[in-house]
């Protein structure tokens, strides 16, 4: 029943606690959104970033060239090879006519066509274009169909998944820098807030102790306070997400769909499920590490007696 | 065995002192000796004023008592328990255990009278009912059941030091200690803190007043111990002056 009561006595206090230091409650508030919020977009790019490169890798398959002469029956036999793999969802031929059309159709003018007359340049470039279950076995299939006869040669997407690894890479670390110096931004706000607060309880604080209350009675309240603010904190933020990632997917869609016809955004709920705790998670997280590591300090400071 | 056993072996068919202080010697980091080998035994329901002048171990003996600070070396116990080994959960149930008053009150100036006795019992978790039951049991005892509404600053100092020893007594204490009573009352005001400290005492409350008034020390002819530069200078009963 006293944990109870002690509970509930640590929630009113807190808010009384934000109410009695209005501006700095606010400010500090102010500033926990700004770097969760912040914390949310790099959330949302680079979770959708990750989306879209496996999407990619998924809608491009690697595309394996034979050598020159060879017989469509040591063709057929590359090809049966291939779709036996585990890894391989879909085989399909195209041949060195069908490459050519392809060619002309997307890249050439009808002026250049014509001086190409009835001449094939691709009439070798006959292929299998091979999609993967996983694209995380891109390196084992290409490793294998290399050693295969009559392989001359095989374009995987290897390369750009890398490239694009690495862009993640970067754009990772420049995010967890800058969030990093705004959560410490945040903690030395609620540590301000904070250290107000007990200030300005001084004298209730050295009664406190004088009559006996438990250091966890006096710290309940800070405590209480720090994490509520980390919790408006991740709130504001969190309701911007939550009712506006589907207005900025949508108009991202419109603006550029030539981009968007090969890939798409994460479904909102699927971002939200993990972007709404963890935010709330750090918020709380901050709000009790700021208001805790204030309070060791500034509670040794008050005396029983003067 | 260390030394609190001994003493137990030796007086287990007598009461411990509620306050007893073995040896005890606090340096400060400047060098300063606030307090020197000093011996002191308070018994249970005595009524003991700690007198001497400006720096001669006062404040500090009363912060030691509190477990504010913890004595270089030497031994403190209180109601029977070693304080200077004390972790922080001890030292919250010690603090229950003595009901303190100050010179300058330590009211709470956004609370009522009420509130303000009632506070010593939130803190420590007492339940709604027996606050209720309480409050309004020890503002009779200091004679303001009629002010319960009222705030600090609308109370005499007199009155104002008699809601700070009902928040001092509400939670029963073992012991009372008033550090400079009525340092900031008239005479009148404090003689009637004074007869509420002594009607507290009968009432079987162990009252440890550190003051330097010497007419009212000389009035109540009650056991005087006076301090001098940290040094115990005299323990005996009777008036200031004879210290």
């Amino acid at each position: 029943m006293r944990r109870i009561s002690t509970f509930f006595y640590g929630i009113g206090q807190g808010f009384a606690g934000l109410a009695r230091n209005r501006m700095f409650s606010l400010a500090s508030i102010a500033t926990m959104a700004a770097c969760l919020f912040l914390f949310g977009v790099f959330y949302i790019v680079l979770s959708n970033f990750n989306h879209m490169v496996r999407e990619a890798e998924n809608n491009v398959g690697l595309t394996i060239f034979f050598d020159d002469g060879i017989s469509d029956e040591e063709i057929e036999d590359i090809g049966s090879k291939l779709r036996v793999r585990a890894e391989v969802s879909e085989v399909t031929f195209t041949s060195g006519d069908e490459a050519w059309e392809k060619y002309k159709a997307e890249n050439l003018s009808p002026e250049m066509i014509e001086t190409f007359g009835s001449d094939n340049p691709l009439k070798d470039s006959s292929s299998f274009t091979v999609y993967l279950n996983d694209p995380e076995m891109q390196k084992d299939l290409v490793k294998y169909a290399s050693g295969l006869d009559g392989v001359r040669k095989i374009n995987d997407t290897t390369d750009i998944s890398e490239g694009l690894t690495g862009i993640n890479t970067v754009l990772a670390t420049v995010s967890i820098v800058i969030i990093v110096v705004l959560l410490l931004v945040a903690i030395f706000l609620i540590s301000i807030t904070i250290s107000t607060g007990v200030s300005v309880r001084k004298q209730e604080i050295s009664i406190m102790k004088l009559i006996g209350a438990t250091d966890i009675f006096i710290k309940i309240p800070f405590i209480v306070e720090g994490m509520l603010i980390g919790l408006f904190g991740a709130g504001i933020p969190s309701a911007i997400f939550f009712f506006f990632y589907e207005n900025m997917t949508g108009l991202l869609t419109e603006n550029f769909s030539s981009v968007f016809t090969l890939v798409s955004f994460l479904d909102k709920n699927e971002v939200m499920k993990i972007l709404i705790p963890v935010t709330a998670g750090i918020g709380l997280g901050i709000g009790l590490i700021g208001s805790n590591m204030t309070l060791k300090r500034q509670l040794k400071k008050i005396a029983v007696k003067e | 065995m260390d030394r609190f056993d001994l003493y137990r072996a030796e007086n287990e068919t007598i009461d411990p002192p509620v306050i007893l202080c073995e040896n005890v010697t606090k340096d400060y980091v400047d060098g300063l000796h606030a307090v020197k080998n000093l011996n002191l035994q308070i018994r249970k329901g005595e009524f003991v004023f700690i007198v001497g002048s400006s720096g001669s171990g006062k404040s500090t003996l009363i912060k030691l008592l509190l477990r504010e600070i913890t004595p270089t070396s030497g031994l403190i116990m209180v109601n029977g328990r070693n304080i200077c080994r004390m972790r922080s959960r001890g030292v919250c149930k010690l603090r229950r255990s003595i009901g303190v008053v100050f010179q300058d009150f330590r009211l709470l100036k956004d609370r009522n009278v009420y509130d303000n006795v009632a506070f010593a019992q939130r803190v420590t978790q007492v339940p709604k009912k027996q606050i209720a039951r309480d409050v309004p049991r020890i503002l009779s005892i200091v004679g303001l059941a009629d002010k319960y509404k009222s705030f600090p600053d609308e109370l005499s100092g007199g009155e104002q030091q008699r809601v700070a020893l009902a928040r001092a007594l509400v939670n029963n204490p073992v012991m009372l200690l008033a550090d400079e009573p009525t340092g900031n009352l008239d005479p009148k005001n404090s003689l009637e803190i004074m007869r509420l400290l002594e009607e507290v005492n009968r009432r079987g409350t162990t009252v440890v007043v550190v003051t330097h008034n010497k007419e009212i020390v000389d009035m109540m002819q009650k056991r005087v111990i006076t301090l001098n530069k940290g040094v115990l200078k005299s323990d005996k009963k009777g008036g200031y002056s004879h210290a």
